[in-house]
Formats: C-alpha cells, sequence, structure tokens
C-alpha cells in the first residue's frame, strides 16, 4: 500500500511557535520570581508582578502547552487515521490565528485588561479568538478521524476527542460576561455562584489541557519510542471512561472553607479522592509497558523523559487528592505548597511529555539525525533537578508558612504577625529563582540542540524508511 | 463499538463530562445568591469603590491576596469574622483569590485609617520595611473617567446620584483603590462584636521591668506600632506618643481592642503578653538612656 503523504509542515510551523512560546513562559516566570524578593524589580505600570504573573502562567499553557497539543496531535492524528490532514488550509489559518491570539492576549494582559479569573484572564475580544481557534482545531481533527483509513481508534484520540468537547464546553460557560467597553466585561455570575464556576473551570482546564491531551502523547510516544506497545488495553479503557466522568466534580476542592455551599466541596473532596483510581492505572499502564525494556531508561532519552514524565504525574495525582481534603487544605492552602503542587504537574508531568514528544518527531518530520544525545540527556537532567529545587523549597516554605499561620501562645493568641511569616519566605523564594533558572537553562540546551538538529543535523535516509519505521 | 465510531465517542464523552458538571456547577444555582443568603445589611459598590474594584482587578492584586476568611481559629483571629456567601453578591467578578503572599483583605475596611492607606498605597516599604509589595505612587496621577464609571454602573444595575458621578471629576485613581479597600467587608458589624469585654481588675504583670528588659520590647513597637507612631514616638499617621497621660490599664485597653472609629486597629492578635509589653515600653521606656549605652 502507498504510504499517505503527510503534512509535516504544519507540525513544523507548530513545533518552532509552541518552543518561542515556551521560551517566553519561562522567562517570565523567572522576572516574576524574581520580582517576589526584589520589589524594586517592578517597573509600573505595565512590568509589575500583577500583571505579568498571568502572562507566565497563559504563555505556559496557552502557548507552550497548546502549542505542543497542536503539534503534536497533527502528527499523531495522520498517523493514527493513516490520511492527510483534512485540511492543509484550515491548518495554516490556525498556526496564524494562533499566534494572533497569543500575541494579542499577551499585549493586552500587559495593558492590564483582564478578568481576574485564574488560567482565564484575557477579555472577551480574546475569549472569542480562542473559541475560532478552537473550533478550526477541532473541526480538522475530527474531520481528519472521521475520513479515517484506521478502522480502530487509538488510545490518543480518544484523549483527544474528549479534551476538544471538554475544553469547548468548559471555556464557553466561564466566559460569560457582560461588555462594558471593549476590554472591559463584569462576570454573567456573581461571588459565590463566580467562584464555583471559575473553579470548576480551573481545575478542569488542568484535566482537559494538561491531563488528557499529554496522556494522549505519553500513550503515542512512549510505545513509538520503546517499541513495545501498551501493556494493557483494557486499563486503558477503564482509566479513560472514569478519569473524564470524575474529574468533572472536584472543582470545588479549590474552595474548601469558602461559602461555597459544603454539599459541593464534600462531593469534590470525595470525587478528588477517587480520582487517584484511573490517574494511577495510566501511571501503571506506563510502567507495565516497561516490563523487560527498563534497560532502555539508560539507553533512551526520550524513556528517560517520558518515564519520569509519567512518575511526576502519579506524584502529582497523590498529592492533589491530598490537598483536596479539608483538614489538609486547612492548613496547606494559600501557601507556597500550592504553586509548589502546580510546577509538579506543569515542569515535570506536562513539560517532560512535550520534550519527549518533539525530540521523537522532529528528526522524523526534517529526516535528520538529532544533533546530539548528551545535550538531550543534559536537558532531561537540568530539567529534573531544576523542577526538583524548584518544587521542594516551595514546599518547605509552605509547610513552615502554614505552621507560623497557625502557631498560637498559650493565651490563646498567634504567636506571629503577618509580616514575621512572611520574612521567612525569601531565603526559599531565592531558592526558586534557582530552580527556575536551572529549568530555563535546560529550555535553552533543548532550543540549541533542536536549531542544530534543523541546521546541520547528519541526513537520515528517506522519510518512509527509517525514520517512519516502527510507525 | 465506541472505539470505531468517532461521533459516538464525543456524544458518550459529552455524556460522562456533563454528569459532574451539571451536578456541582448548574444545580448550585438554585441555591446560592437566592434570597437565603442574602444579607440585608450588604450594599452595591459605590460609583468610587467600583472603579477602585476594576483598578484592583486591572493590577491583579488578587495574584497577591485573598479576599476570602475561612472558618478556622487561626484566621479569624488574624482577619476578623469569617466570610459570609450573602457578603459577596454584589461581586462581579469574585475576587477571593488562591494565594496569599500578602495577607487576606477580605475584612480590610475599616481597619486603617485612610491616610494609612494612601502612605501604603504610594511606598509600602515605607511602612513595613520588608515588604515586596511593589509602590503604586502613580496613581495619584490618574484621573478617574466619570462617563465610563457611570456605564460600568448602568451595565452593574448598581444605584447612583448624578452627585456621585460629577465628584469623580476631581479624584484620582488612587482615591478610588482607597474608597474599595475601605469598603472591605464593613457591611456588616463584625468589627463591634468582635471586640473583647475586659472585665474586672487588670494590672501590668511587666510593673517595674528592668530597661535591658524593656529594650528587648521595642521590636514589637517597630513591627506594629512605628508605621503610624513614628520610628520615635513622634507621631505621623497617629498621634505623637511621647509624655503619655496614660494609666497602663487605659493604654493596654486602646491597643487591644482598638479606637474602631478613630482609626486605630486593635492588636488583640498580640495576645495580652505583647500589649502588656508594649503598653510597658511606652511608658517606661527611656529613649535618652537607651542612646546612652
Amino acid at each position: 500500500m502507498e504510504k499517505p503523504q503527510y503534512n509535516t509542515e504544519i507540525v513544523k510551523s507548530f513545533v518552532h511557535w509552541s518552543v518561542l512560546w515556551g521560551l517566553v513562559a519561562v522567562l517570565v516566570g523567572v522576572i516574576v520570581s524574581i520580582q517576589m524578593t526584589n520589589p524594586e524589580m517592578n517597573f509600573p505600570p505595565y512590568l509589575t508582578f500583577g500583571r505579568l504573573r498571568p502572562i507566565h502562567t497563559n504563555a505556559g499553557i496557552y502557548g507552550w502547552g497548546v502549542g505542543v497539543i497542536f503539534a503534536t496531535f497533527f502528527y499523531i492524528v495522520q498517523r493514527l487515521c493513516k490520511v492527510r490532514l483534512w485540511s492543509d488550509k484550515l491548518a495554516r489559518f490556525q498556526l496564524w490565528f494562533f499566534n494572533a491570539t497569543i500575541s494579542a492576549a499577551a499585549l493586552t494582559l500587559l495593558l492590564g485588561f483582564t478578568t481576574s479569573k485564574e488560567y482565564h484572564e484575557m477579555e472577551w475580544p480574546i475569549d472569542l479568538m480562542i473559541v475560532i481557534l478552537w473550533v478550526s482545531f477541532a473541526i480538522n481533527i475530527i474531520m481528519t478521524i472521521i475520513k479515517r483509513k484506521e478502522e480502530q481508534m487509538y488510545i490518543s484520540l480518544w484523549y483527544m476527542m474528549a479534551a476538544i468537547v471538554g475544553v469547548a464546553i468548559l471555556f464557553l460557560v466561564n466566559s460569560a460576561a457582560v461588555p462594558v467597553s471593549l476590554f472591559k466585561s463584569y462576570s454573567a455570575f456573581a461571588g459565590t455562584n463566580d467562584a464555583n464556576v471559575q473553579w470548576w473551570f480551573g481545575h478542569n482546564a488542568v484535566a482537559m489541557v494538561l491531563t488528557a491531551p499529554p496522556l494522549a502523547m505519553f500513550y503515542y510516544f512512549l510505545p513509538k519510542s520503546t517499541g513495545v506497545p501498551i501493556y494493557s488495553h483494557k486499563i486503558s479503557i477503564i482509566s479513560f471512561w472514569s478519569l473524564i466522568f470524575m474529574y468533572l466534580w472536584t472543582g470545588a476542592h479549590h474552595l474548601l472553607w469558602t461559602p461555597v455551599p459544603d454539599w459541593i466541596q464534600t462531593l469534590a473532596m470525595a470525587f478528588s479522592v477517587m480520582l487517584i483510581a484511573p490517574s494511577w492505572g495510566s501511571v501503571i499502564n506506563g510502567y507495565l509497558s516497561m516490563k523487560g525494556e527498563w534497560h532502555q531508561m539508560r539507553e533512551n532519552y526520550l524513556v528517560k523523559f517520558l518515564i519520569l514524565g509519567i512518575t511526576f504525574y502519579g506524584l502529582q495525582t497523590l498529592q492533589g487528592p491530598m490537598q483536596a481534603i479539608r483538614s489538609f487544605s486547612a492548613f496547606i492552602h494559600f501557601t507556597d505548597w500550592v504553586p509548589a503542587h502546580i510546577h509538579m504537574g506543569t515542569m515535570g508531568w506536562v513539560s517532560m511529555v512535550c520534550f519527549a514528544s518533539i525530540y521523537f518527531l522532529v528528526p522524523r518530520i526534517y529526516g535528520k539525525e538529532l544533533y546530539s544525545i548528551p545535550l538531550a540527556n543534559l536537558h532531561f537532567w537540568l530539567t529534573l533537578s531544576g523542577q526538583l529545587i524548584w518544587s521542594i523549597s516551595l514546599w518547605v516554605a509552605g509547610v513552615l508558612q502554614a505552621g507560623m499561620w497557625n502557631a498560637m501562645n498559650s493565651d490563646g493568641s498567634l504567636t506571629y504577625t503577618f509580616m514575621e511569616t512572611m520574612v521567612e519566605m525569601y531565603p526559599y523564594w531565592w531558592a526558586r529563582t534557582t530552580g527556575g533558572a536551572v529549568f530555563t537553562l535546560g529550555v535553552l540546551v533543548f532550543i540549541y540542540n533542536l536549531f542544530k538538529t534543523v541546521r546541520s543535523g547528519e541526513k537520515t535516509a528517506p522519510l518512509t524508511a527509517s525514520s517512519e519505521g516502527r510507525a | 463499538m465506541w472505539e470505531k465510531r468517532p461521533i459516538l465517542l464525543l456524544i458518550l464523552a459529552t455524556a460522562a463530562i456533563m454528569v459532574g458538571t451539571t451536578v456541582t456547577m448548574i444545580v448550585p444555582f438554585m441555591s446560592v445568591n437566592t434570597d437565603a443568603d442574602k444579607i440585608a445589611s450588604v450594599m452595591p459598590y459605590t460609583p468610587l469603590q467600583q472603579q477602585g474594584r476594576d483598578l484592583y482587578i486591572r493590577e491583579g492584586c488578587n495574584n497577591c491576596h485573598t479576599q476570602t476568611v475561612r472558618p478556622l481559629v487561626s484566621e479569624v483571629l488574624r482577619y476578623g469574622e469569617y466570610s459570609k456567601s450573602g457578603e459577596f453578591v454584589y461581586d462581579r467578578p469574585f475576587l477571593w483569590g488562591s494565594k496569599r503572599t500578602g495577607p487576606d483583605l477580605a475584612r480590610l475596611g475599616g481597619k486603617y485609617p485612610d491616610a494609612w492607606h494612601y502612605k501604603h498605597m504610594d511606598s509600602p516599604r515605607s511602612m513595613i520595611p520588608r515588604s515586596n509589595m511593589p509602590d503604586y505612587a502613580w496613581y495619584r496621577e490618574n484621573p478617574l473617567d466619570p462617563k465610563m464609571i457611570q456605564r460600568k454602573m448602568e451595565v452593574l444595575d448598581f444605584p447612583y446620584t448624578a452627585g456621585q458621578i460629577s465628584a469623580l471629576a476631581d479624584k484620582n485613581e488612587m482615591d478610588a483603590i482607597v474608597a474599595y479597600l475601605q469598603k472591605l467587608g464593613s457591611d456588616i458589624p463584625w468589627r463591634k462584636a468582635a471586640e473583647t469585654t475586659i472585665v474586672g481588675e487588670i494590672s501590668n504583670p511587666f510593673a517595674g521591668a528592668t530597661h535591658a528588659k524593656m529594650e528587648a520590647w521595642e521590636i514589637i513597637y517597630e513591627n506594629n506600632c512605628a508605621a503610624c507612631h513614628g520610628k520615635h514616638r513622634e507621631g505621623d499617621i497617629g498621634p505623637e506618643l511621647v509624655g503619655s497621660n496614660y494609666e497602663d490599664e487605659e493604654l493596654f485597653r486602646i491597643i487591644f481592642n482598638g479606637i474602631p472609629d478613630g482609626g486605630m486597629p486593635a492588636f488583640n492578635s498580640l495576645g495580652s503578653d505583647k500589649v502588656w509589653q508594649v503598653v510597658t515600653f511606652l511608658k517606661y521606656y527611656d529613649e535618652e538612656e537607651g542612646h546612652k549605652q
């Protein structure tokens, strides 16, 4: 059978741009972390912590995360469906519209046009752009799947489709607002309702952007990298359906002890604990797929990234439910522990899987050998150590802070004023900046390695032969 | 079979997503922000306060400050009465936040006099030396746009008077943010209710402390009092404290419970020991003697 001519140009473009936005995200991340220890590094009105922090999170989630999702899904969907992408033109439009949207988001946030809702700060005109972007992506992916030449849909396609509808529902509801002007609107919901809708969105954005799509990548690129199929199809089915069913109940664990009704909090707490099962379904499935292949952890840098990535996913999905329990939340919520948790997910789990996916597909779409495997290994160690320094220092900080906030004297008064607790954070915030800088150095090594691969890497045999050999 | 039929998979996935969504996100609309959790004394924002709130959003203050006090002992002691759903019915969007790099602000209204906020927004570190909050002195240079604010009030359907709108012309962004901060959490009379009634005879347990001992208490004064009363008690936002005529017990009452209408915050969260130490330091510590050493 003749091999279909896949659209690799669009994959290349999305890799370039997502890596660029990823670099922006980590650089802004380092800047805002320095602003926390050195307030004189705020330059009002535009370059203050309050305005830059949303640029860091949105560039990370939407520029880097979603950018890589676009790149890898376009790569994966063509191969799993054995057909060319449904519309090259639509994909090309999506690329430019993606960059226009991310640029507009960054610019408007800098100007102070924000809704304040976390991970959804962009004002309504940008929201509209995001809707157009997502619809064009959804149409292209779903149409490609519909006209596929392979009857069975592989696991990765399930996660993709769930993410496509999930993001659409979440985003549309949480965007509901009444505009006052071009760049100011008021939420359609008020107070406690608004909080509940926002965290239903916020937590499930984690599910539908930072969990389901990276799992789609993991399930595709792990067997591709090791040459061994996924251990259990049954575990994949059970964990997929239970994951997308249970996630939606858990948003209010961000709102424990707030005025949100108790029963919603309790449901969120219970479902958060239950979520350990489907999350670990994928972790165990990944580990068991390595049976007899563990030597590849030494030999194959792709496997290192993927297995450490899924390990961080496993840790993340144990720590998350722990934080979702009322008693623990009472202690740890609002402290520096929480960003440490988030960054284990984003720097450990999501980014490791994204790095592996890009390392896998760049040599294949360019028909070149990777420029340097030692540099890829260096990148791995910088990523791992940067992330660990980042998270461990803030876990310690969070526990210290929580302990001080709650410390009481024998007469029933508080032991520490707020400032006495805050000044204790400075050394840990410095450690965090160091961790971020190490991670950023890793990203620079990554970019250098990719650049050299594309520019001067050795040519591999034509695309259809060895590079697609295991496809 | 769904593994071979994409449309079916999309429908099933949507259904799976909608179950939890319906129960935990849609159903709550039936009970939240209804008459059941309304509080009669909670009022919508005035034009100036609403503009201040929008500035709080514009600057991303919610990235570092929360606005919800949880019903936990240490939190109620530190910030005040825990937050009620009915206090937020006019908040679009909600601003509860998720991280306390700075303190919670849900009960900030009325804690300090306006002058404290103006000075603090100008330069947080002039009052709290190791604060990491950025300066917002530049707010004073930005006038308000009365027309735009009026439009906001219309969209929000909040009551306002023509006088309130025309008065905005003479105000700047700093006035707006301070007006907003002074409204936070003050619509229910919690401060009065939280006051401690001191009964019976009280006496200073640290009376007759030595100079050396009192020297160690200066830090309590510096951390909690100096921002308003000056490093050497010369007075600034608050009055000069040198040569105070108060009895020990009277001074204790003022510091412990504050003067709610006079702009003096309560310092009961310090505990009675530390408050007595400040009293003793204020009355009996001789700064001259300190300099001689």
